[in-house]
């Protein structure tokens, strides 16, 4: 994983941690919604990427929520 | 243009509603109950003559010059003393008044130089005043008695001397200092003849406990505290007002000029946020505009590592425009953005993120507010529906227990800190929550009733153990929150909140604070009857920063602390226009007013005015500007104003971004550590050079005005436009004038904002709109801005930055009273003397435990590099803990800090390094390469430069 790779996956994680305390789907979709807010789309492709790849390193929260994002990608 | 003379009405206004009416020498007014006899007759125009008096302070009574004979009452009593009465008949002037004052100014004039003419305070001198206002025509006991003529000029300040031998003894600095800063660093010593003024005991100036805000020199009605500037350069010819540039508290100056030249600032008597009083930065650190190395002609290079070429504005501007046009043609449209200033006006930071959002056709513009007051923005936004500060500074004055947390304000926000500390000795409460004992702990006449010295990194634990005291023990305000906020949010969140491990005792060992403390300071804080919290960066700078911010939210409403006087959320605004660039659309994710990039109503208002498409997509932040550089997708970069080369965390990260792009665009005042690794330079200017407004940490927005020509040629909103221009943007503005009215067109908080606002009254407090016409000092009265106030649940994560055997210590970083941010102005003025390098505090044990003494030179490391500094052993920092500035290059305390930051904003994590202090012989490998480079990347070509 590279040093950019690692540091959103540390990004990613920090924010599942926000909503841990949340319903499951809620701390899902509320981490997918900040992601979405809040990141620049070259972020977004290099962790969709990463995904693809695995996802090494993301906890299941900021997981769901990057595929619900990736899912919503138009076709 | 003539001088600004604001009236001086000798005594303070009364708060009174009910009026009395009095006549004063056959004329009839009515005031407010409680007015002085000297201010009604102010009123109307009728001077009195004093000396002790002055509205900026308490009635004295001592000069026995103001006297007046009320019919029906005895004796001549004060008139500054004396409070006006129903039906009053007063007489101010007439022979046996005159015999008197004239008796009172010859005792005065006896121990006085006889130097009017070469006195520097020729023309502006009460004594001088007061002496032809009662007819003073000789001095009958002569000159050659026993006097103070002699005695011993005080010039250890480096802005303002003490002539002892003009002083009359009124005490006006005394009670200054006293009343208006409330540093108590003079006193009268001796009694009788031998009376006189003393720093501290019997100190210089510079060595007393004086601080420099300059109170006692404005308060002197002579000679005796007179700057050094006009000492110097004589006295103004005319002045105007404008804004402070250092802190987010936005005090109003009069510049006092000759020419183009400043002789002083003189804090402006009538401005809301300051009312008067200054510091040591605004005050006298000013001369950093007239510096050496200012930088006033455009240059470009090809290489970082060649000299720099001074060339004209045509060919700099030509240049960067080109570079930008072809990065974006060889690497896409986003591979280059911007970082607007919070040093810059409101109008410039709009015109650069419109450049970077039309221009550059992508929203990668962030601003320094990322690295402080981000996580203001998201947790005061997701909680009441909008990042502002929710209270006026005037709010202060009628809060009964104050909680200041992750602040300084006595250092940081100086001339509010003196305001708070005002209302502390007149009875409020204080809570302070901060792993330093910094100076409102204990100060004289102000003791907090509670310090929570708590570990960093803490916070959240510290302030839901406060709410959990509050809802456990039933202290919530259950009305408060059933009328303004979501019952079902809170009945959620209280449930939350009231488990065990939120309690004191179960978070005491995390936070190092005995659970009883955290008990008694959450009764205070919920009894109340009025709360108000103050904090800063110690809260937002954090992995945790928006939680903490969220948390304190939660502690406002659950105890019905926000929408009235004397309550509130505050956050302390480091510099003097974050809220501003805020304000201003430089987050990558939103335009003007808070409006998120993807909301099309607010996009297609800006598409229309711009007349081109703008992007629906965030973009980068500052950090990950830098990732995006090292990662070879982003390689040009316009930075206003700003030094992220010192200021932003984990140096050599940033050192390797900048280092990674092809061009950078370094548009200052200096050549700041940033233009190390700049390949065009163009030259700013101050904030004496422009026009514009700045926004201040109370919402209020404020007028800067020109008052000496741009020294580079151009104000900055003018370099802006040039470059504008060249990338092929159609940018036409005659003046900032027109710029804010853009704003006031596609804001709707801005909507009722205009410089002829300004104008005519001085100040405005956003919003200020059809909704609110005459702008907003208070927040949420009747309802939160997003309608009911949210509670949400924020729970302690630990950072992941953690100490261990390696870095057993943990570092946390601020600001010291003298000195401003990164240090590019201040360090470049006399202030200098107060703070010459940054010191690293200690406590005595842990320095024991590594044979560390005060003054030892040490090496200070973390995970992410190492520096060496002096220490200072001190307890005021706990065991522990460790604790430096950020003002000096050489030193670079960011080399230290790490590259963790907030989960939601990215704001760096400066408070909270894990690091190691051990002893030093030099400085570190890094620091003489950066030296080494620095001075390299500094030149320029001295054949190019004729």
């Amino acid at each position: 994983m590279s040093k950019m790779e690692d540091r959103l996956v540390h990004m990613a994680n920090q924010i599942g941690k926000a909503f841990l305390l949340r319903p499951y789907q809620e701390a899902v979709d509320e981490t997918a919604a900040h992601i979405k807010a809040f990141w620049e789309k070259r972020m977004l492709t290099r962790m969709f990427a990463h995904l693809d790849a695995g996802g090494a390193g993301l906890d299941e929260i900021p997981r769901q929520a990057m595929l619900k994002l990736q899912q919503a990608l138009p076709k | 243009m003539g001088m600004i003379h604001e009236i001086d009405y000798g005594t303070k206004p009364s708060a009174a509603t009910k009026l009395v009416t009095l006549t004063i020498d056959g004329q009839s007014v009515s005031v407010p109950e409680g007015t002085s006899v000297m201010r009604a007759a102010t009123e109307i125009g009728t001077q009195i003559p004093k000396l002790c008096a002055t509205d900026m302070l308490d009635s004295f009574g001592s000069c026995r010059l103001c006297l007046v004979e009320i019919e029906g009452r005895a004796g001549t009593p004060a008139s500054c003393t004396t409070p006006v009465a129903e039906g009053m008949v007063v007489h101010t002037q007439n022979a046996k008044l005159a015999k008197l004052r004239r008796g009172v100014m010859e005792l005065y004039i006896s121990d006085h130089p006889l130097d009017c003419l070469t006195c520097s305070a020729n023309g502006d001198c009460e004594l001088q005043d007061m002496a032809g206002a009662v007819g003073l025509r000789e001095v009958r006991y002569g000159y050659d008695g026993a006097n103070h003529l002699g005695a011993t000029k005080d010039i250890s300040n480096p802005y303002f001397q003490f002539d002892p031998s003009k002083c009359i003894v009124c005490s006006r600095c005394v009670r200054a200092c006293e009343e208006v800063q409330g540093t108590f660093a003079l006193t009268i010593e001796g009694s009788g003849f031998g009376s006189k003024v003393s720093p501290g005991m019997s100190e210089q100036f510079f060595d007393s406990e004086c601080v420099s805000c300059g109170a006692c020199v404005q308060a002197c009605p002579t000679a005796t505290l007179m700057e050094k500037s006009v000492i110097e350069m004589g006295q103004p010819e005319h002045s105007a007002v404008t804004t402070c540039a250092y802190c987010g508290v936005g005090c109003s100056f009069k510049a006092e000029m000759r020419g183009e030249e400043v002789v002083r600032l003189v804090p402006y008597k009538d401005g809301k946020a300051n009312h008067g009083h200054s510091c040591v930065k605004g005050r006298f650190a000013y001369g950093y505009a007239q510096h050496k190395d200012r930088i006033t002609k455009p240059m470009i290079r090809a290489k970082i590592t060649d000299p720099w070429k001074e060339v004209s504005w045509e060919e700099a501007i030509a240049y960067a425009a080109s570079e930008f046009k072809r990065i974006q043609r060889d690497h896409g449209q986003d591979a280059i953005g911007g970082i607007t200033s919070s040093r810059c006006t409101n109008e410039e930071t709009y015109l650069v993120q419109k450049l970077i959002r039309a221009g550059f056709g992508n929203n990668n513009v962030d601003t320094c507010a990322r690295v402080c007051h981000s996580p203001t923005g998201y947790g005061l936004g997701k909680t009441f529906g909008t990042s502002a500060g929710t209270q006026d500074f005037d709010s202060v004055d009628e809060a009964d227990v104050i909680l200041v947390i992750g602040a300084n304000p006595t250092d940081g926000h100086p001339v509010f800190g003196s305001r708070m500390k005002k209302r502390l000795r007149a009875g409020a409460r204080l809570i302070v929550i901060d792993p330093r004992r910094i100076d409102l702990v204990r100060s004289p006449h102000i003791e907090a009733s509670h310090h929570l010295a708590l570990r960093p990194g803490t916070n959240v634990a510290i302030v839901n153990a406060l709410a959990h005291v509050i809802v456990t023990e039933g202290l919530a305000n259950e009305a408060f929150i059933r009328e303004r906020c979501d019952w079902a949010e809170y009945a959620e969140w209280a449930a939350f909140i009231s488990k065990p491990e939120h309690s004191p005792e179960a978070i005491a060992m995390l936070t190092g604070v005995p659970a009883a403390d955290i008990r008694a300071a959450a009764r205070l804080y919920a009894e109340g009857p009025n709360s108000a919290i103050y904090y800063g960066l110690g809260v937002t700078e954090h992995s945790q920063g928006s939680s903490t911010v969220i948390a304190i939210a939660n502690l406002a409403m659950v105890t019905g602390n926000i929408g009235r006087r004397g309550v509130g959320v505050n956050p302390l605004r480091g510099q003097n226009n974050v809220q501003g660039s805020c304000d201003m659309g430089s987050f990558p994710h939103e335009f003007p007013g808070y409006r998120h990039v993807s909301n099309d109503t607010a996009r297609g208002i800006y598409e229309r005015e711009w007349g081109v498409p703008l992007s629906a997509e965030p973009g980068l932040r500052i950090p990950n500007m830098l990732d995006a550089a090292m990662d070879g997708s982003f390689l040009g970069l316009y930075v206003q104003g700003e030094d992220i080369a010192q200021s932003d965390p984990d140096t050599q990260h940033i050192v390797g971004g900048l280092t990674a792009m092809e061009c950078v665009v370094v548009q200052d005042i200096f050549l700041n550590e940033t233009a190390n690794y700049a390949h065009v330079f163009l030259p700013g200017c101050t904030f004496l050079e422009k026009d514009g407004t700045f926004t201040n940490a109370e919402r209020r927005i404020q007028r800067v005005r020109k008052v000496m020509s741009p020294k580079n040629g151009y104000a900055d909103w003018e370099v802006t436009q040039m470059l504008a221009q060249a990338m092929g943007m159609k940018m036409n503005y005659a003046h900032p004038s027109e710029i804010m009215d853009e704003i006031a067109r596609t804001t709707p908080s801005f909507a009722g904002v205009s410089f002829a606002r300004l104008e005519q009254e001085g100040s405005v407090q956003w919003p200020c709109n059809e909704a609110a016409p005459e702008g907003t000092p208070i927040m949420h009265i009747d309802h939160f801005v997003r309608g009911r106030g949210r509670f949400m649940i924020a729970d302690y994560v630990a950072t992941d930055e953690k100490t261990g055997p390696r870095f057993p210590l943990l570092l946390t970083t601020g600001r010291i009273l003298s000195q401003y941010n990164v240090g590019a102005q201040t360090r470049r003025t006399e202030n200098a003397q107060w703070h010459p390098e940054d010191l690293l505090e200690i406590h005595p044990h842990d320095a024991e435990q590594r044979g560390v003494k005060d003054g030892d030179w040490v090496k200070l490391a973390s995970r992410a590099g190492e520096t060496t500094l002096r220490a200072k052993v001190t307890d005021r920092v706990a065991l522990g803990v460790v604790y430096t500035t950020f003002h000096h290059p050489v030193t670079q305390a960011n080399v230290i800090t790490t590259d963790y930051s907030d989960w939601a904003t990215n704001c760096p994590e400066y408070k909270v390094t894990a690091v190691q202090v051990s002893h030093s012989n030099g400085p570190t490998e890094w620091q003489r390469d950066y030296q080494a480079h620095s001075n390299a990347a500094r030149r320029i070509d001295a054949v190019a430069a004729e």
